[in-house]
């Protein structure tokens, strides 16, 4: 077959083909190969005729292109299928199951897609006067309202682009109401458990704050008394994760929402795995200062694809009037947003602006039809369903696989790798072999509290067969890697249009750049 | 010289007031291939517990802490240039950094290698 490898991760052993399958074209069946764009180029060929273009040192100041800039010629039809085939290959959630645990992959229902799609929300320009997006604004004002009920919160910052970002505009306003308290010099250190997503770090350090990780107890949980041990007069504040990525509820939450506050510290939570707790436990209720909701995992609006997210923060009383710019405010004209510090009123003292312009529009939408198309109740439901989920699939393969902690899970599920003991299959292993078998693999090696983690999270959208489907499948291949076919395992995948990639080259020498080859010109 | 190893699984041989600083055979087995290494600068002053080097493979990254405090005299500027050369002999060329001791009694507590081979076989 043509040599496509260029700019790509080659394959480490066996050819990128399947034993016995290989053809003249190099695709399979009407499974194409597909080379990349670049690769396609045919000098002169374009999908449309355009007239010469005359040549003028006069237009942008004398800036004069001095070599081609490089883009593939195709014609239009090479263009459309290529990106069409570029789709087929694609697997999201339209395709299939896609247990990623911490992710919440749910189904994005078309109601909402069509209303994104509406020319009075779909082609609205931020600029425009607010006189002439008075609807869109209520939209938004609506979901801020429908956000602070289901947490309890008084306050919500719209604007942040997804979770860390959400996560971001927390910190920032606990590390404004320090400023304000003037204990900055101070209070600088955030405490962070094992069992927090891993954003939750990375974002203390970014807002300058030192990170002290509090370990996990053998019950999957925060270690209270250790937390407790590390509070004091030079802590900012607590990033706790609940549910935590282990799938488990921090039953002593409350607790812990004390202690914070008793130290002079505020308390963060991540809202990441709402999933598991929408219309059953408020936030508010819990104690909690600030807390991002993915609307893109728990209000099903495109995700995983890398498409647009947004990660609406909430803030308590004490947080609130930090919130950043722009925000929403009703007066005689109507709505109008606050788009400047200097405009903010009475009491109010917004650290700043974190985005460009107001959050994501098209998210909203979906998440405000999802919201009211569901109804408080079908809220209750989904988060029950999902944690109902999640347990079924710790129920059917407890028995096979391992269960690290007992007891009831929330929304996801974490196995280890101890059933794999001494077969000489690992967890990677094991994901691979289930691609073959027409399952995304779950989330592989997080959390890092126990060894080999396999965190799944299969959501409310699943089938009770679809699930069936997938339970049977992993303990099919469970009896298989204890009865020692390791090969069978090493060897997976086999049936997808490339092997298994070499991730270690992939990630020590990343080639990001498609460079033509040199014998073009030969 | 003596070699001492840490439960966070890093290795230090000490000769005289000056140690060198590396990951075991089983950190790297847990770790999986090594794709990015980051090394301290020479002159960086370091308590016990301290994050002093970062580790990353396809699977985790991962922190390597000062096993005892002192001062940074020496990164190894080649595990950082190619980080599959801690995969070849982690114990030797593959070593981290080297430091100074300023209590060398901090030493006392650690693991020989007999204890921390033992300490290893119960984490299994």
């Amino acid at each position: 077959m043509t040599d496509f490898s260029q700019g790509r991760t080659n394959v480490p052993m066996g050819g990128s083909q399947a034993p016995g399958a290989q053809t003249v074209s190099g695709s399979r069946g009407l499974e194409f190969a597909e080379p990349l764009i670049f690769e396609m180029h045919h000098e002169g060929r374009t999908g449309v005729d355009l007239p010469d273009v005359p040549v003028s040192d006069a237009r942008l100041n004398g800036m004069r292109r001095q070599g081609p800039v490089g883009l593939p010629g195709l014609s239009e039809p090479q263009v459309v299928r290529h990106y069409t085939r570029l789709s087929q290959k694609n697997y999201g959630i339209d395709s299939g199951f896609y247990p990623l645990g911490s992710c919440t992959m749910k189904h994005n229902p078309r109601l909402g897609e069509k209303a994104a799609r509406m020319a009075g929300l779909g082609d609205l320009h931020p600029l425009q006067p607010f006189s002439t997006v008075q609807g869109a604004l209520e939209l938004v004002d609506t979901l801020a309202h429908w956000i602070k009920t289901l947490c309890g919160m008084p306050a919500v910052a719209m604007s942040p682009a997804a979770g860390a970002h959400g996560e971001l505009c927390g910190m920032m306003a606990i590390k404004a109401a320090i400023e304000d308290r003037g204990e900055a010099a101070t209070r600088t250190r955030v405490l962070v458990p094992d069992s927090a997503h891993g954003t939750n770090p990375a974002t203390a350090a970014a807002c300058g704050f030192s990170v002290d990780s509090i370990p996990a107890n053998d019950r999957g949980r925060v270690d209270v008394a250790a937390l407790k041990a590390k509070l004091g007069p030079d802590v900012a504040g607590v990033m706790l994760t609940n549910p935590n990525t282990c799938g488990l509820f921090e039953t002593e939450i409350l607790d812990i929402a004390d202690a914070v506050h008793a130290a002079g510290g505020y308390f963060y939570c991540d809202g990441a795995n709402f999933n598991a707790i929408v219309g059953r436990v408020r936030p508010g209720d819990l104690g909690i200062d600030c807390m991002h909701l993915n609307l893109h995992k728990t209000f099903a609006t495109p995700h995983g694809g890398g498409g647009p997210g947004a990660g609406p923060t909430v803030l308590s009383d004490a947080l609130a009037p930090y919130a950043p710019v722009p925000y929403i405010v009703h007066d005689a004209k109507g709505l109008r947003l606050v788009e400047r510090q200097a405009d903010a009123g009475e009491g109010e003292k917004p650290f700043g602006r974190i985005k460009g312009f107001h959050g994501q529009m098209g998210v909203f939408i979906r998440a405000l039809v999802y919201m009211m198309s569901h109804g408080a109740e079908g809220l209750l439901q989904s988060s029950t369903d999902a944690v109902l989920n999640a347990n079924y699939l710790r129920a059917r393969l407890g028995d096979v696989m391992s269960v690290p902690f007992d007891g009831i899970c929330m929304h996801e599920v974490l196995f280890d790798d101890a059933f794999l003991h001494d077969t000489g299959v690992t967890t990677l292993d094991f994901a691979k072999a289930m691609i073959d078998e027409g399952f995304h693999p779950m989330t592989m090696y997080f959390p890092l509290v126990v060894h080999g983690a396999l965190l799944m999270e299969p959501t409310e959208s699943e089938s009770k067969e679809t699930l069936d489907g997938y339970v049977a499948t992993l303990r099919a291949l469970t009896e298989r890697a204890k009865a020692g076919d390791v090969q069978f395992f090493k060897d997976a995948p086999r049936l997808t249009p490339r092997r298994r990639l070499d991730e270690t080259t992939a990630a020590r020498k990343p080639v990001l750049r498609w460079t033509p080859p040199v014998e073009d010109n030969a | 010289m003596s070699v001492k190893y840490t439960q966070d699984h890093e290795w230090i041989a000490v000769a005289g007031d000056t140690a060198t600083v590396g990951i075991t055979d089983y950190a790297l087995a847990q770790l999986g291939d090594l794709v990015f290494v980051e090394v301290p600068e020479a002159g960086r002053t370091l308590s016990k517990g301290d994050e002093a080097a970062v580790v990353e493979s396809v699977k985790a990254a991962s922190e390597v802490y000062a096993p005892v405090s002192g001062e940074v005299t020496e990164g190894n500027s080649a595990i950082a240039d190619d980080p599959s050369t801690v995969s070849g002999d982690p114990a030797g060329s593959g070593w981290f950094f080297k430091m100074t001791l300023s209590d060398p009694s901090e030493l006392d507590a650690m693991m020989d290698a007999d204890a921390y081979k033992a300490y290893v076989d119960g984490l299994d």
